[in-house]
């Protein structure tokens, strides 16, 4: 590869600001596995259907898989492992272990982050609109309706705990 | 819609079996800190990329390589003659069908390739991404040859996939109970039809992949592989006799596993050509499949035809079923690929007493991707075939579907019940225990399905759209052998770490597995029980998880182990403390005095027991549990559905699944693997399918082609799950629990969509019901006239 490919970016993940260089054809997928060692965000299909691979770039969740590395360059992303705080895991996440939305787990974070987005800005969703919300995520195990119980229960709790 | 929520464990609460527990593999999985094995790395590590034919099927000619090891980053390139020493044949591992073995696969493509993806050369190489720049620097030539895409051509033996074996009729059959020409002289009623099933497959979310390190110079392991799964201990013994190595030179070691179903973890080319390339390297070696490879080169499924022939009496009792099955077996013979249409065939009476059956079976060799078994192999083909054919005969006869069924089923005071010997290389089936009677009254009940049925044939068409209910009832088999192998022990912190041979692909086994290790064991805590599985290193003996054995097997070895490991640990106290054997026992993971009040400090804990150990032997336990014989659950599916008549899509208004699974756990898992089951199901009935041009090339390279449901497709399924018949074959009384939900998914919408386009002529014979499909069969159909 020649050095004009290379482009030096920095942005902020989980909180923490990282500045790295990479190839211009690097995606924001490998580069979160392979150099950040983020390896939560996981790869299903690399082509844009399955959304195993999303993140939440600023607050809007997206495919890594289909974005460069260097498109991330002065944002904000928030990967599954960043969604714990201090190791206390979020309401959603708590939701997801007792509706029991995982069976093998690979696909989980591509809900997660999907979902967290989601609720952000639906707070209080109908269950077509979570069924929607998610219907851009492929989980082969679990048959989807305990995830989207889970993230119905999720958004009830949060609303609770507001007041 | 109906979820099933789990919860956190409390203290002291034994026994733990039958509870929802949560799982402890959720925690690193929402976390995103699981280990699949693209998320490892090794020092060193290099990475391989599988070339594949781009023929359906072709001669293959020169292989030039120069250019592409002049390629920067490219470490090496390796073909069929660079391993042609080693070359051996992948070894059959279940249903070896007489003839099937001409057409075993091996590692590389030998003078032909068979079908688009058949591995040609394996490129080594600093990153992915070279490898991919690359890779057209190599140059085969191919001389394309005429490609087999179906069971007729391939029958025809016009183009001859193994010219060696002269034809592509791999194997052919007949298995038969009873007289069948008597039973179809004596029957007042018969009818014949031709049914389909399509070529589709599991399909995990994470393709396979694995690394290899090799260290000649080793003493223990010279051979690493990671990523192994679902039978590490055959594909050590296979890849161990293929490089002629000591399987103990050889360590598999199994990660987190993004779902198998049935396709992952049996023995591919890849599982030879990665370690083959660590040792020609010396480099660690890391492949991971893509997506499109995934769909070319991970075993298909489901794809066959049969024509079969009921015969009833006026009244409707079964006196006899034929068959004739053709099953479009692909290019190779897969480790398993014999399982589908042989099991096909077997359950093909399924729940039913039938006078005689008389089944004639034959597997065609295409240019396509081999076949190899997908959650519910045979079971969810035939159950559509069968239960199809049963709808057609109870409205032939004007008996309703329910009736037909429930005067066929065989009667729990039956059991157990021999259906005979229906599969060449099994001894006779026999069902252990079951109320097939009773799971169709409940799910009948609970579904109001004669009241619904009636209901949506007063309500004809409204808007363009149709309503239909329709129903499948099923057995299907669990808890096959051969033995497996757990060893327990107590660590010098009084904790307990439990070591099987069972494999885990999502299904929850570090869970289920402690909650009966806890039973056995008096009720040790279970946060202090952890589970060790699919490392042969770790166990001499085990085997693995395939046909429902992962519970019914893998944890009654648990059991046993636990209980052996309890009564030792009692007796070892008893010796330590003078007291008596009889007034001790292992309790809430103390050894306490027999009646002890509640709160009373135990008379040894598990940590000083262990301290006071003489030999590290009295603290461990080994057991194996064979199973005598295989565990049958029965349940049944029933569905409403809405057919748009202009459009041919189908709506699932309800879907219900009655399943008796005999002794349940964990029920929050069984649940989970019932709707997840479901859903594969439903979604493969109208979604997924794998097809092939004339040509022979997939045309479903990728999810963009190959659909499978989204949550907002299937919202409303439920299932129940019953304990009636616990099973006799094993301590836990438990059978199979991961295939019920899928496995007569086919058949009940196929008679559902049936009964809703019937009055405009339209029978489902042939599967998936996708809107094109759909339009195609009501296009095609004569309405009925009013003799309806
Ligand atoms: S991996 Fe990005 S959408 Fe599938
Ligand atoms: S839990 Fe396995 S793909 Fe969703």
């Amino acid at each position: 590869m020649n050095v004009s490919t290379r482009h030096e970016i920095t942005l902020t993940v989980n909180g923490k600001t990282e500045t790295r260089t990479v190839e211009s054809r690097t995606t924001a997928a490998d580069f979160l596995r392979d150099d950040l060692r983020l390896t939560g965000t996981h790869l299903g299909c690399e082509h844009g259907v399955c959304g195993a691979c999303t993140i939440i770039v600023g607050e809007a969740s997206m495919r890594s898989c289909l974005m460069f590395a260097v498109q991330l360059d002065g944002t904000t992303i928030t990967t599954v492992e960043g969604l714990a705080q201090n190791g206390k895991m979020t309401v959603l996440q708590e939701s997801f272990r007792e509706h029991h939305a995982l069976q093998c787990g690979f696909c989980t974070a591509g809900f997660l982050t999907t979902a967290t987005a989601f609720l952000k800005e639906t707070p209080d969703p109908t269950a077509d609109e979570v069924r929607e919300a998610l219907s851009g995520n492929i989980c082969r195990c679990t048959g989807y309706i305990p995830i989207v119980e889970a993230v119905l229960d999720a958004a009830r709790t949060i609303k609770a705990a507001k007041g | 819609m109906s979820s099933h929520k789990s919860h956190d464990i409390g203290a002291g609460t034994a026994p733990l079996i039958g509870r929802s527990l949560q799982r402890v593999e959720d925690a690193r999985f929402v976390t995103g800190t699981g280990t699949f094995i693209d998320d490892m790395k090794v020092e060193n590590m290099v990475h391989a990329l599988v070339v594949r034919s781009p023929h359906a099927h072709a001669r293959i000619g020169a292989i030039d390589t120069t250019e592409l090891l002049a390629h920067p980053g490219i470490i090496d390139v390796f073909t069929t003659a660079d391993i042609a020493e080693y070359a051996a044949e992948i070894p059959l591992r279940l249903a070896p069908l007489v003839g099937y073995e001409r057409y075993l696969q091996r590692p590389f493509a030998v003078d032909k390739v068979l079908y688009v993806g058949d591995p040609v050369a394996v490129i080594v190489a600093d990153s992915r991404y070279i490898a991919e720049d690359a890779q057209d620097l190599l140059m085969i030539d191919y001389e394309i040859l005429p490609a087999v895409t179906d069971v007729h051509a391939s029958a025809k033996n016009e183009s001859i996939l193994n010219e060696k074996a002269g034809t592509n009729v791999a194997f052919s059959y007949r298995v038969s109970e009873g007289d069948i020409e008597a039973a179809f002289a004596a029957a007042d009623y018969t009818r014949k039809e031709s049914f389909y099933c399509h070529r589709h497959s599991g399909v995990p979310l994470e393709t396979r992949g694995m690394i290899a390190s090799y260290d000649a110079t080793a003493t223990d392991h010279k051979l690493k592989v990671w990523g192994a799964t679902k039978v590490p201990w055959f594909n050590r013994r296979a890849l161990a006799k293929m490089l002629r190595m000591e399987e103990a030179d050889i360590r598999f070691v199994e990660t987190d596993v993004g779902g198998a179903f049935g396709i992952r973890g049996e023995f591919y080319p890849e599982d030879f050509l990665i370690p083959f390339a660590t040792m020609r390297v010396k480099r660690p070696v890391k492949w991971i499949e893509d997506r499109r490879e995934h769909l070319m080169a991970a075993n298909h499924s489901r794809e066959m035809e049969c024509d079969l022939e009921i015969a009833l009496s006026k009244d409707g009792d079964f006196l006899g079923l034929r068959g004739v099955f053709r099953a479009d077996m692909g290019a190779y013979a897969r480790t398993n690929g014999g399982v589908p249409p042989a099991k096909a065939a077997q359950f093909a009476p399924g729940p039913y007493r039938v006078g005689a059956v008389q089944m004639d079976v034959a597997g065609l060799m295409t240019n396509k991707t081999p076949i190899g078994t997908y959650r519910g192999p045979g079971r969810y083909e035939v159950n559509f075939f069968r239960e199809r054919l049963l709808d057609l005969a109870a409205a032939d006869l004007g008996i309703s579907p329910v009736a037909l069924r429930m005067k066929n089923l065989i009667p729990a005071d039956m059991m157990p019940y021999t259906t005979g010997k229906l599969c060449p290389y099994e001894e006779p089936v026999q069902y252990d225990q079951g109320d097939y009677p009773g799971t169709l009254a409940k799910i009948a009940e609970a579904f109001d399905f004669d009241r619904m049925k009636a209901k949506v044939e007063a309500c004809g068409q409204k808007n363009g759209k149709r309503q239909g209910v329709g129903l499948a009832v099923f057995v299907e088999s669990g808890g096959a052998g051969p033995s497996e192998t757990a060893r327990i022990e107590v660590t010098p912190t009084g904790k307990i770490e439990v070591f099987t041979g069972v494999t885990a692909q999502g299904q929850g086994h570090e869970t289920v597995l402690a909650q009966i290790c806890s039973d056995g064991m008096g009720g040790v805590p279970f946060g202090d029980i952890s589970i060790f599985h699919g490392d042969t290193d770790k166990l001499e003996w085990g085997f693995g998880t395939y046909h429902g054995r992962g519970v019914t097997v893998g944890g009654s070895a648990i059991l046993l182990t636990a209980r052996k490991l309890a009564a030792q640990l009692v007796a070892m106290a008893a010796r330590r403390t003078n007291l008596g054997i009889e007034e001790l026992e292992l309790k809430d993971g103390a050894i306490r005095k027999k009646g002890a009040a509640p709160g009373e400090p135990p008379v040894m804990t598990l940590e000083a027991l262990a301290a006071s150990a003489d030999d590290p032997a009295e603290l461990k336990a080994v057991e194996k549990f064979a199973p005598a014989n295989r565990t049958y659950t029965s349940g049944a599916h029933a569905a409403h559905v809405e057919v748009d008549v202009e459009t041919g899509k189908v709506e699932v208004l309800r879907y219900l699944i009655v399943e008796d699974v005999g002794r349940c756990i964990n029920p929050a898992l069984v649940h989970g693997q019932a709707i997840g089951g479901a859903v594969q199901g439903i979604g493969a009935t109208f979604l997924d399918e794998l097809v092939y041009d004339a040509e022979g090339q997939l045309l479903t390279g990728s999810f963009a082609d190959y659909l499978m449901a989204t949550s907002n497709e299937f919202p409303e399924i439920e299932a129940i799950t019953l304990e009636t018949s616990l099973s006799t074959l094993n301590p836990l009384g438990a059978k199979g629990a991961g295939e019920g939900g899928i496995v007569g998914a086919g058949g009940a919408l196929a008679n559902a969509v049936s009964h809703a386009l019937g009055p405009l002529g339209v029978n489902v014979t042939s599967l998936p019901l996708n809107p094109n499909n759909v339009l195609r069969m009501i296009r095609q159909a004569t309405p009925r006239q009013a003799a309806e």
